[in-house]
């Protein structure tokens, strides 16, 4: 009977003591690979189009952003068409000086490289992404990306 | 001897601790990739531009959007979504005369990869074929980003087909290749690359658009 007993004591506990070293890991992970959004939106976070030739966008550094949509604040209508620069909305014609700016931060044999990455909302309309692209090629800023979504294949 | 009783520090809700800020941090982590339709604009033309040389139409594929987002294409017929890929295939792929002369002045040759009807009243030869988008101001970007998708995916079939005839492997595999390899295997490639791209540029004009 006593060899029954000691079965019955079942399995010893786990040893947990090395758990946090397993957790701070992934913490660490995480916090080095968080990155914080630089700007918050002032326009409704815009629900990008869908498409499937795609190429992903490197050097983020690189990458200048313009997002198109509906204001949050009231103020500004409930069309989808304001452009926000940076933290503000901002019409078509802050885009050279906005471009400018943004070149001054990098390198002047990267300058070339730089894109534009132009975040728009389904519903916004054309026109507003032809008057930025204008502006764009006024100041020389030919390369460009239409943010989308990665659509399903058909 | 009061340094022997100094308890130990309970660890044990460390885990609980670093739990916490693990799944705050797990939360708020957006991986985004940026990824996006990928346009290079016309450089922007002097005033005294001379006059365009003028493009025979038959090279031209015109597909307007209106803005009830309506599809016409050729000026002529209404179209879904899903047929211009077809459309524009058929207009590129035609093939029914000479390409563009070479930069050294030798003319140029019909397209010999090209499997499409041949017929005259449709482009030339690839590097001929311009497509090109014309957008009213009130079309919904969803739509117009759709087209452009259906239209670069008409060229995408396009050279993964010839990629696939004259180096057995589809084109994007081919490019992906490209990007991952070095040395002499990457120049090998590379011209591989610039073969295709060559063979089927793509052209597609976005005219201004009307109001």
């Amino acid at each position: 009977m006593s060899k029954f007993k000691k079965k019955k004591k079942g399995m010893p506990a786990v040893n947990t003591a090395s758990l946090p070293d397993i957790v701070f890991m992934l913490l660490f992970f995480f916090m080095v690979t968080t990155t914080m959004r630089e700007t918050s939106l002032q326009i409704e976070a815009p629900r990008l189009p869908s498409a499937t030739e795609i190429k992903k966008l490197e050097h983020k550094s690189l990458v200048s952003t313009i997002y198109v949509g509906k204001a949050k604040d009231e103020k500004y209508g409930t069309a989808y068409n304001r452009i926000q620069l940076n933290d503000k909305i901002a019409t078509p014609e802050d885009v050279p000086s906005f471009i400018l700016r943004a070149r001054e931060e990098v390198s002047e044999g990267e300058i070339p490289f730089m894109t534009t990455s132009i975040k728009a909302d389904k519903e916004s309309s054309v026109g507003t992404i032809t008057d930025i692209r204008i502006k764009l090629r006024d100041v020389n800023a030919l390369k460009l990306s239409y943010s989308t979504q990665t659509g399903a294949d058909n | 001897m009061a340094k022997r009783d100094v308890p130990e520090i309970n660890a044990g809700s460390m885990a609980d601790i670093a739990f916490l800020l693990l799944i705050f941090f797990l939360v708020t982590t957006t991986m985004d990739v940026d990824t996006g339709i990928s346009r290079k604009l016309p450089e922007k033309q002097p005033e005294d531009m001379p006059e365009p040389p003028k493009l025979k139409e038959k090279n031209v594929f015109i597909v307007t959007v209106n803005r009830n987002n309506d599809i016409l294409v050729e000026g002529e017929t209404f179209m879904t979504i899903d047929k211009i890929r077809e459309e524009a295939l058929k207009f590129i792929d035609n093939g029914g005369g000479d390409g563009k002369p070479g930069e050294d002045g030798t003319p140029g040759a019909p397209c010999d990869y090209c499997e499409g009807e041949r017929s005259p009243s449709s482009s030339d030869h690839p590097n001929k074929a311009i497509i090109s988008v014309q957008s009213d101001r009130g079309t919904d970007y969803g739509t117009y980003i759709e087209v452009q998708n259906e239209l670069l995916k008409a060229y995408t079939v396009l050279r993964n087909r010839l990629s696939q005839q004259r180096y057995g492997i589809a084109y994007s595999e081919l490019e992906k290749r490209y990007k991952d390899s070095r040395g002499t295997e990457k120049d090998d490639l590379k011209k591989k690359v610039e073969d295709i791209k060559t063979s089927f540029p793509q052209i597609i004009s976005d005219a201004e658009p009307t109001s």
